[in-house]
C-alpha cells in the first residue's frame, strides 16, 4: 500500500493510460464494490475516514453526502466534479485530470454508487483543453471496458458520466453557480438552503465535489477507513496535494501526508526562498485565504490549525510574498480578480470590490489619501463576514486584504504618506 | 417553425447542429446545452455574431434575450470579433509575483497592441485572462489553445514567430 | 404561528413568513429591494439585513438577510440595534455607489423606493470619489422609458418580466459591476404586463413615458381611488390629474382583484381622456347641419320640449357608463323602451353570465383563480381580452410547484428555489381557442373552430357527467378537471360565440355536482357589461323613436352598417351622451358633453358580479359633466326621480327599485363619509404651486372646486392616510413615498389593505342550482365562420383613441389556413372583403395552425360589430380584387406578438 495514493500513478509527462492504471490496481475498487457492497456500507467507511473536502472549505464529504435522499425516488440523482480550479495560485486538480484521469473517473464510479446516482457531470474550466480530453478518452475508455455506462460489470447498475467544458468565470467554482452553469443558465450562486444534495442539478438531488475529493474516494473504498486515516499526521485524515508558488527555489505540488508542517512544505519540497528574496508572508491556500508569517511556519497544515492561527487551508496550494514585492500591490491584484470575477449579484460584493480596488489601486499610484485606509477597514467588515453575501466569493476576497492590513498596515501607510509605492523601482509597478 | 426561423436555424452548418444536438441528447432540456451551443459556434467561428445568436436561440428554442444574458455572463464567449488567435495572458496573482506585467509588456510590445485589441492584421487578439493553474510555472498564457509557461520577457516574443511560422507552414 | 422577540419587544407572527414580511407586518421600517410581496425573495439586494441571535446568552448575534430567513418561534432578533443598522448603512452606501443622483431630472424622484430606503438606512454623506458605471440605455416603445444607470441591479424587473408575467424578450445581460437589465436590442417590449416594470422597479429605470409626455411629480398630483374601464375585469387604478388633463394610471392594490398589477391597456390607456376629440360643449345641429355650441340650460330647455311632444322616445344604455346613468336612462324612458345597447351576441352572453351569477355556480375572483389547480379555457383570448386574468391563470398554474415545493419543505417565498425544485412541473391548463394564444406555452393549445370548442366542451361535459368518450385530448381535460381539488373554467365573449359560453356553464355544472370549489369566470366585452345586461335584456330597438338618446355607446361597433343605417333613419331626433366624438355623435341631432371615468363618479360591475366605485380625480371642464348627472337633469325635468340630488340620492334609488343591485350602495363611503371629522383629499398635502395654477386666469386664487357627490375633496385640505383602503386617492405614509407604501396599510403582507377595498360582490345570495343549458352548436360545417381576435391595443374603443396604444393596433388582416384559402380563392399577399364590401378589407395572412374553415380577424373600430354578426359565417367574406397592399404589409400585426 502506498503512501502517495493520489499520484502514485503520475511519472514523468506521459498520462497513465487504462492498461498502465489498471496495472496498478485501478478499477479494482470499482470491480470489488458495484453490486457487491452497499452502498450505506461505502457511506459508513467514506464518513469513518474523515475525509474533508478538498475543494477549498475542507466540509466532511461523508457528512455532505449523507443528506442525499437514498429512497427511491423518481427521477436522477447526480454526482458533479468540480474541476474548475480558477482560484489563483491552484494548480493541483490539474495534475490529476491530465496525467491520471482514470484515477477521478474511478472515483466518481464509486461516489456515484454511494449516493446512487446515474449521471454524472465534470465541470471543467474552459482552458483546461488538455485535461478535458484526456478525460473524455478516459471515459470512453472505461466504458469500454463496462466500467461505466449501462449495467457497470453486469450488476444491473447505471451511471453515465460527461465532461461539460466551462467558458470562464471564476463564479462557476462556487458549487451552486456551477450547477447553475450546468444547466446553461447564467452562474449566479444559489441560495442556501435548499442545499444540493437535496435540489440541485434541475433540482435533482445532487452532490458537488472537488476533483481531488473524488480521486480519494477510490483509496479509501479500497484501502479502509482506518488506512486513510493513519496517512495524516495530525488530526486531519490522508494526504493532500500541497504546492508552492512565487519566489521560491522550485515551485511545485507534492503529495505529503495531512499536517505536514508548513515549513517542511516550504523550506524542503520547495526548496526554499529563491536567492536574493525573503519570506515575508504566505497565503496558506490560494488567493481567498489569509496571510500568515514566517512565524507560522510551524503550522501543520490541518484545517483546524490553520482555522486558529487566522487563515485557512483552502486549496493547500501556498503563494509566497517575498520582500521585494509590494503587499499593496499583491492585494490589488487579487482584490481586482475578485472584483472582475464577482457574478453581479449581491451589493457588498458587486460594487464593495471594485471600490476596494480603486481604493488600492490610487493607494498604490501615490494618490491615496488617509481615509481610504477607513473606508477599507469599514468595507472589510462589510464584506467579510459569511452571511453578509449571497456566497463565499466575497469573504473570501477580503480575507487577504484584511489580513494584510493587519501585518502590514504600516506599508499602506507609508504608501498614503509618501504618495508613492515604497517599491516601485522594483516591481515594475509605476 | 415560421420561415424567418427556418432560414435563422439554416444559418448553422449542419456539423454545427449535429455537435449541438449531440450535446441537447445529453441533457434534461434543450435550453440546457445553451453554453455548450455558444462554444461549439463559438469553436467553429471564432464568436457568436447576433446572427449565430438568434440561430442558436431557434435551434434551442429559447428567446434570444435569454441567450444573450447568458452568453455575455461568460467571459470567454466572445460576442465581438476576435483574431485568428487569442493570446490570453494570466494577470492573476502567482503570475503577477513572478514579473508576470513585464512579460505582458513585452507581449503588448510585441505584437504592438494592448489588452482587448487585436493585430492588423487581424491574427491576434490579446486578452488577460485569469490564473491559468499553472502556477509553478508562471507567468503563463495561452496562445489559442496551446499554453506556454515559464515566459520570461526577452524570449516570449519568439513564441510567435514561431507560431506564425508553424501556421505559415500550414498554408503551404 | 411563531412569537419573535424584536429589539425586546415579542410578538406573535405567522410562520410560514420570512422575517422580512413579519417585521413588515409589524409595521417596522425595514428597507428591502429585491423581496417583492407578491414575488417572494431572492436574497440579492442584501439591504433587508437584521440581526439574529442563537439564545439569550449570545450577545454578538449574526447578520441575517430577512427575506431570506423563515420565521422561527422564539427567533430573538434586533432590527434597530447598530450592527444590523450599520450593515444597512454600508449595504445601500455600496449600492448607492454608480447611482448618478439625477433625482432632480428624474421621474421616479418624490416616489422612489430607493429615496426612501437610502434615507431609512441613514446614507447621506457620498465617500466613492471614483469613475462611476454607465450605460447605453434603449427605446423600448412607446410605453416605457429606460435609464439603466440608475439600476441597483435587484433584479425585479427581469422576475417580474419573465418569471411572473412568462415574458422572453428583457433579460440580465452581463456580470459583475456590469449587469445590464434590457433587450437584445431596441424594440417594443412585448409582454402586456411590461407596464409594471415601472411600479415594481424601485428605481427610475424603468418609467412612465406616458407620464414623462407631460410630467409632474406625485406630490403635485391630484389623484382619485377609479376602477379601470379598459375590460371587464374591474382592476382597481389611481388615476392622477394636473392641469385639467390625466397624467397617468398606477396600480391601486386591491387584494381580491388585481393585486399588485395591472395590463398595459389600463395603465397606458386613459390619454383618450385629454384627447382632442373630446366633445367640449353642448350642441345643437342647426338647420343646415352644422352643430351650434350651446349652454347647459338652452340645451336641457331644447331637450324639455322635445321629450314633452315625442309620442315614442327610446334609450340605449351602455356597457361602458355607470350603472348609474344607465338607470337614470332606464327611468327617462322606461323599462319598456330602454335597451342595454349591447350587440346581440354580447347580450345573449351577458345574460348566461347573469344566469350563472344568480346559481349556485361558484364565480371565482382573481385571487382566487390564482388557488386554481386545473384550468380549462373555452374560446377565450384572456391575454387579449381580459388581460390582468391571464397574469392571474400564470399564477395558477404554479400550483403544481407550489405543492412539491411544500412536500420538499421549501417555503414559497424562496421563489428561485421553487422554480428550480419544480421545473417544468405545471398545474394542467387547456387552451381552446381558434388561433395562438399567449398561454399555449404554459399549457396546452389546442385549435379549433368556434363551433368545435363549443363540441369540445358539451363532450367535455359530458364526459364528466361519466358518458364515456373516446378522444385522448378530451379525456385528459376530463381528468385534469375531475382530479382537481379547485377546477377553475374560463370563457366569455371574446370567440362572440355564446354556444362556446354554454358549453361552458355545462361542464362548470356538471363538475361542481363533483365539486363545490368549481370556479367558473366568463369574461365579457366591456366594463358595465353586466350594469347594462341587468337593467335590459333587449339589446337594441327593431323600431326607430320621435327621440333616441344614447347614452355612451357607438353604436356602429355593435350594431353592423345597414341595420344601423335603417334605423336610424327612422329616428328623428338622435340624443347623443358621451366624451369623445365618434360616428353615432356626428349624426346626432343634439350632443351632450359627458365626463370620462376620470372625471365622474360611478358604479361597475366587473364579470364577478363585483360592484365597485369608482372616483374622478378631477371635475371636468365648462359644460362637461356625468352622464349620470345629465341624465338627471333630463329626468327632473320630466318629473322623474324628483328628490334624488347627488349621486348617493341615485345609488338609494337603484338599490329601492333593484334588490340584487342594492350592494352596490356599499361598495364605498358615501358622501357624508368623514375620516377624524374631515374629507378625504385627492391632492398630497406637499402639493405646490396650487395657488399658481390657474394664475393664468386670475391671480385670486380661486376656491376649490367642491365634490358634493363623494367623501373626497379637490383639495390638499382633508386627510387621506387614514383614509379606507378602497377610497384612498394615493398612497403615502411617512418615510414611505413610493407605492411600496402599501404595505403600511395592509392588515398582513398581501393581505387585505383596509375596509372597502374590495367592493361588493352582488348576486350571492342566490342558491338555485342551473339546469343544464340547451345547446345547439354545430352548424353547417362546410362553411367559412369568422372568429374575432382581441388585441390589447387596437380592439378597445376608447383606449385605443389615445396615441401610444394605437400606435400598436394591428391594420386589419384575415388570418386562416392554406385549406380555407384555397376554398376562399386568395393568397397570401390577397385581401378578404367583410360583409359584402360594408367593412374594410383585411389583408390575408397565412398560418396552418389555424383550424379549417376558420377566418381570425382583429376586433378593431371598423370590424368589430361585423364580428358579432350572429350568422357571421356564410358568404360574409369576399376576395377583395382590388386590393393593394399598405407599403408595410411585413408588419401588419404589429402589436399580435404571440407567435
Ligand atoms: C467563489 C468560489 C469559488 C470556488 N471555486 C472552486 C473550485 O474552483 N473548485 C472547487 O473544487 N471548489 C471551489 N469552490 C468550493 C465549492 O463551492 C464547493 O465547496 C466544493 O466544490 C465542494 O467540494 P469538496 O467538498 O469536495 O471540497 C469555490 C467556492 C467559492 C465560494
Ligand atoms: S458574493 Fe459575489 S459572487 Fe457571490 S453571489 Fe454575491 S455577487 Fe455573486
Ligand atoms: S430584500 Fe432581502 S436581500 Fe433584498
Amino acid at each position: 500500500m502506498t503512501d502517495k495514493p493520489l499520484t502514485k500513478n503520475i511519472k514523468g509527462d506521459k498520462p497513465a493510460d487504462l492498461a498502465a492504471y489498471e496495472a496498478n490496481g485501478g478499477y479494482v475498487a470499482v470491480r470489488d464494490t458495484i453490486g457487491k457492497k452497499s452502498s450505506s456500507d461505502l457511506l459508513d467507511i467514506i464518513k469513518d475516514s474523515n475525509l474533508r473536502g478538498r475543494g477549498g472549505a475542507g466540509f466532511p464529504t461523508g457528512m455532505k453526502w449523507s443528506f442525499v435522499p437514498m429512497d427511491k425516488t423518481e427521477g436522477h440523482k447526480y454526482l458533479v466534479c468540480n474541476a474548475d480550479e480558477m482560484e489563483p495560485g491552484t494548480f493541483k486538480d490539474r495534475v490529476i485530470m491530465e496525467k491520471d484521469p482514470h484515477q477521478l473517473v474511478e472515483g466518481m464510479i464509486l461516489s456515484a454508487y454511494t449516493i446512487d446516482a446515474d449521471i454524472g457531470y465534470i465541470f471543467i474550466r474552459a482552458e483546461y483543453h488538455a485535461a478535458a480530453r484526456r478525460l473524455r478518452e478516459a471515459i470512453n475508455a472505461a466504458k469500454e471496458k463496462g466500467y461505466l455506462g449501462e449495467n457497470i460489470l453486469g450488476t444491473g447498475y447505471n451511471f453515465e458520466l460527461h465532461v461539460h467544458s466551462s467558458a470562464g468565470r471564476y463564479i462557476c467554482g462556487e458549487e451552486t453557480a456551477l450547477l447553475n452553469s450546468l444547466e446553461g443558465k447564467r452562474a449566479n450562486p444559489r441560495a442556501k438552503p435548499p442545499f444540493p444534495q437535496v435540489s440541485g442539478l434541475w433540482g435533482r438531488p445532487t452532490i458537488v465535489n472537488n476533483v481531488e475529493t473524488l480521486c480519494n474516494i477510490t483509496h479509501i473504498v479500497a484501502n479502509g477507513a482506518d488506512w486513510f486515516k493513519d496517512l495524516g499526521l495530525g488530526e486531519d485524515s490522508g494526504t493532500k496535494l500541497f504546492g508552492v508558488s512565487g519566489r521560491v527555489k522550485s515551485p511545485g505540488c507534492w503529495e505529503l501526508p495531512m499536517g505536514t508542517p508548513i515549513r517542511e512544505i516550504i523550506e524542503d519540497h520547495a526548496g526554499g526562498m529563491a536567492d536574493g528574496y525573503e519570506l515575508k508572508g504566505f497565503l496558506p491556500g490560494g488567493a481567498s485565504t489569509d496571510f500568515l508569517l514566517p512565524e507560522h511556519l510551524d503550522l501543520a497544515m490541518d484545517y483546524d490549525v490553520i482555522m486558529k492561527a487566522g487563515s485557512r487551508m483552502g486549496t493547500g496550494t501556498m503563494i509566497i510574498l517575498d520582500d521585494q514585492v509590494c503587499p499593496v500591490a499583491m492585494v490589488r491584484n487579487i482584490i481586482e480578480f475578485f472584483a472582475r470575477e464577482s457574478c453581479g449579484f449581491c451589493t457588498p460584493c458587486r460594487d464593495g470590490l471594485p471600490w476596494v480596488h480603486k481604493i488600492l489601486d490610487s493607494i498604490e499610484n501615490g494618490r491615496g489619501e488617509p481615509q481610504g485606509m477607513d473606508i477599507l477597514n469599514r468595507q472589510a467588515a462589510f464584506l467579510g463576514a459569511i452571511g453578509h453575501t449571497n456566497c463565499a466569493l466575497a469573504p473570501g476576497a477580503i480575507e487577504p486584504l484584511a489580513s494584510a492590513m493587519k501585518y502590514f498596515g504600516d506599508e499602506f501607510n507609508q504608501h498614503i504618506e509618501e504618495k508613492r509605492c515604497p517599491y516601485s523601482n522594483k516591481n515594475g509597478a509605476n | 417553425m415560421s420561415m424567418a426561423q427556418d432560414k435563422m436555424v439554416s444559418a448553422l452548418s449542419e456539423q454545427e447542429i449535429e455537435e449541438i444536438e449531440a450535446e441537447i441528447s445529453h441533457l434534461p432540456n434543450r435550453q440546457a446545452a445553451a453554453i455548450d451551443a455558444l462554444k461549439i459556434v463559438q469553436g467553429h467561428r471564432g464568436w457568436i455574431s447576433d446572427e449565430s445568436l438568434g440561430a442558436i436561440a431557434n435551434l434551442l428554442q429559447m428567446s434570444t434575450a435569454e441567450l444573450d444574458g447568458i452568453a455575455t455572463f461568460y467571459s470567454l464567449i466572445f460576442r465581438q470579433p476576435v483574431g485568428e488567435k487569442v493570446v490570453m495572458v494570466c494577470d492573476s496573482v502567482s503570475c503577477f509575483l513572478m514579473d508576470g506585467e513585464t512579460v505582458s509588456k513585452s507581449i503588448k510590445e510585441k505584437l504592438g497592441i494592448d489588452f482587448g485589441e487585436t493585430t492588423s492584421d487581424g491574427k491576434y487578439t490579446l486578452l488577460p485572462v485569469t490564473c491559468l493553474g499553472d502556477c509553478d510555472h508562471a507567468p503563463a498564457m495561452m496562445i489559442g489553445d496551446e499554453e506556454h509557461h515559464d515566459l520570461k520577457p526577452e524570449t516570449v516574443g519568439k513564441l510567435f514567430d514561431d507560431a506564425s511560422k508553424r501556421s505559415g507552414d500550414d498554408a503551404s | 404561528m411563531a412569537k419573535i422577540t424584536v429589539d425586546g419587544r415579542t410578538f406573535e407572527v405567522d410562520d410560514s413568513d420570512n422575517l422580512l414580511e413579519a417585521l413588515l407586518g409589524l409595521g417596522e421600517d425595514l428597507p428591502y429591494f429585491c423581496w417583492h410581496p407578491e414575488m417572494g425573495s431572492l436574497g440579492s439586494c442584501r439591504q433587508c439585513a437584521v440581526v439574529q441571535y442563537m439564545d439569550e446568552n449570545d450577545e454578538r448575534g449574526r447578520v441575517v438577510m430577512s427575506c431570506m430567513t423563515p420565521v422561527t418561534d422564539g427567533a430573538i432578533l434586533s432590527v434597530q440595534g447598530e450592527k444590523a443598522s450599520d450593515f444597512r448603512e454600508s449595504n445601500i452606501e455600496n449600492l448607492m455607489l454608480n447611482h448618478p443622483h439625477d433625482c432632480p431630472v428624474c421621474e421616479e424622484g418624490g416616489e422612489c423606493h430607493l429615496q426612501d430606503m437610502t434615507v431609512m438606512s441613514g446614507h447621506k454623506d457620498r465617500q466613492y470619489k471614483y469613475q462611476k458605471t454607465t450605460f447605453n440605455n434603449q427605446d423600448l416603445g412607446p410605453f416605457i422609458g429606460h435609464e439603466m444607470n440608475r439600476c441597483i441591479t435587484c433584479y425585479r424587473c427581469v422576475r417580474f418580466y419573465g418569471d411572473y408575467s412568462g415574458g422572453d424578450d428583457l433579460a440580465a445581460f452581463g456580470s459583475r459591476g456590469r449587469v445590464f437589465f434590457g433587450r437584445t436590442e431596441d424594440g417594443v417590449l412585448e409582454n402586456e404586463f411590461a407596464g409594471n416594470l415601472v411600479e415594481v422597479c424601485p428605481t427610475g429605470v424603468f418609467t412612465d413615458k406616458t407620464l414623462s409626455a407631460h410630467y409632474t411629480r406625485k406630490w403635485d398630483l391630484q389623484s382619485a381611488p377609479a376602477v379601470c374601464t379598459g375590460c371587464s375585469l374591474g382592476c382597481n387604478i389611481t388615476v392622477s390629474e394636473r392641469y385639467g388633463e390625466v397624467r397617468r394610471v398606477h396600480n391601486r392594490y386591491n387584494s381580491e382583484v388585481n393585486g399588485y398589477f395591472l395590463c398595459d391597456r389600463g395603465r397606458f390607456g386613459a390619454g383618450y381622456v385629454n384627447s382632442d376629440d373630446r366633445i367640449p360643449y353642448c350642441g345643437i345641429r342647426d338647420a343646415n347641419g352644422v352643430y351650434e355650441a350651446t349652454s347647459a340650460e338652452d340645451i336641457l330647455s331644447h331637450l324639455k320640449t322635445l321629450l314633452s311632444d315625442a309620442k315614442s322616445v327610446v334609450g340605449i344604455g351602455s356597457p361602458r357608463s355607470s350603472l348609474e346613468a344607465n338607470f337614470a336612462l332606464q327611468t327617462l324612458v322606461g323599462e319598456d323602451n330602454f335597451y342595454s345597447g349591447l350587440s346581440a351576441v354580447e347580450a345573449e352572453i351577458a345574460s348566461l353570465q347573469l344566469q350563472v351569477l344568480n346559481s349556485d355556480l361558484k364565480t371565482p375572483s382573481l385571487a382566487e383563480v390564482e388557488d386554481c389547480d386545473a384550468v380549462l379555457i373555452l374560446g377565450e383570448d384572456t391575454t387579449n381580452h381580459a388581460p390582468r386574468l391571464a397574469l392571474s391563470i400564470r399564477q395558477a398554474v404554479r400550483n403544481e410547484a407550489k405543492d412539491l415545493a411544500k412536500e420538499a419543505r421549501i417555503p414559497l417565498w424562496q421563489d428561485a428555489a421553487v422554480r428550480k425544485l419544480a421545473q417544468d412541473a405545471k398545474s394542467p391548463l387547456f387552451v381552446l381557442t381558434s388561433s395562438a394564444d399567449r398561454l399555449d406555452g404554459i399549457g396546452t393549445g389546442i385549435r379549433l373552430s368556434s363551433e368545435d370548442i363549443a363540441l369540445a366542451g358539451i363532450n367535455i361535459a359530458n364526459g364528466i357527467d361519466g358518458t364515456a368518450e373516446d378522444d385522448a385530448d378530451i379525456q385528459s381535460i376530463v381528468e385534469a378537471l375531475t382530479n382537481a381539488s379547485k377546477p377553475l373554467i374560463v370563457t366569455g365573449s371574446s370567440s362572440a360565440c355564446p354556444e362556446i359560453v354554454k358549453a361552458a356553464v355545462n361542464i362548470a355544472t356538471a363538475l361542481s355536482k363533483r365539486n363545490a370549489e368549481t370556479g367558473l369566470l366568463i369574461c365579457t366585452d366591456e366594463a358595465n357589461t353586466l350594469a347594462a345586461a341587468r337593467l335590459s335584456e333587449k339589446p337594441f330597438p327593431t323600431t326607430g323613436a320621435d327621440v333616441a338618446i344614447v347614452l355612451e355607446n357607438d353604436l356602429s361597433l355593435r350594431v353592423a352598417g345597414a341595420t344601423l343605417d335603417d334605423w336610424l333613419a327612422q329616428v328623428t331626433s338622435l340624443v347623443v351622451i358621451d366624451s369623445l366624438d365618434n360616428s353615432i355623435s356626428s349624426r346626432s341631432s343634439l350632443v351632450l358633453p359627458a365626463a370620462t371615468f376620470a372625471e365622474a363618479e360611478g358604479t361597475y360591475i366587473n364579470n364577478e358580479g363585483r360592484a365597485q366605485r369608482s372616483f374622478g380625480a378631477f371635475k371636468p371642464k365648462g359644460d362637461i359633466a356625468p352622464a349620470w348627472d345629465w341624465l338627471l337633469r333630463i329626468c327632473h325635468d320630466q318629473n322623474l326621480l324628483t328628490g334624488v340630488e347627488q349621486f348617493d340620492d341615485l345609488l338609494g334609488s337603484i338599490a329601492s327599485a333593484n334588490e340584487d343591485l342594492a350592494g352596490a350602495v356599499d361598495a364605498a363611503p358615501n358622501a357624508a363619509f368623514r375620516v377624524h371629522g374631515q374629507k378625504i383629499s385627492r391632492m398630497t398635502h406637499r402639493s405646490s404651486g396650487r395657488t399658481a395654477i390657474v394664475a393664468d386666469v386670475s391671480l385670486h386664487e380661486p376656491k376649490q372646486p367642491e365634490d358634493n357627490n363623494s367623501a373626497l375633496t379637490y383639495s390638499m385640505e382633508g386627510t387621506n392616510q387614514d383614509s379606507p383602503g378602497g377610497m384612498k386617492a394615493y398612497t403615502w405614509s411617512p418615510g414611505w413615498n413610493s407605492n411600496q407604501s402599501i404595505s403600511k396599510y395592509q392588515n398582513e403582507i398581501s393581505g387585505s389593505a383596509g375596509e372597502g377595498t374590495r367592493g361588493v360582490k352582488l348576486f350571492v345570495d342566490s342558491s338555485s342550482q342551473l339546469a343544464a343549458l340547451e345547446t345547439s352548436p354545430g352548424g353547417n360545417s362546410s362553411a367559412v365562420s369568422v372568429v374575432p381576435n382581441w388585441h390589447i391595443f387596437g380592439s378597445d374603443e376608447l383606449t385605443n383613441r389615445c396615441e401610444a396604444i394605437h400606435s400598436l393596433a394591428p391594420s386589419p388582416y384575415a388570418l386562416l389556413n392554406s385549406a380555407t384559402a384555397s376554398k376562399l380563392g386568395v393568397k397570401a399577399g390577397d385581401a378578404l372583403k367583410l360583409a359584402a364590401g360594408e367593412a374594410p378589407s383585411l389583408a390575408v395572412m397565412l398560418d396552418d395552425s389555424i383550424a379549417e374553415g376558420c377566418v381570425i380577424c382583429p376586433v378593431l373600430e371598423e370590424t368589430r360589430a361585423y364580428l358579432h354578426l350572429p350568422t357571421a359565417g356564410d358568404g360574409l367574406l369576399v376576395k377583395d380584387e382590388s386590393w393593394t397592399p399598405p407599403a408595410d404589409a411585413e408588419n401588419i400585426i404589429s402589436s399580435d406578438r404571440s407567435s
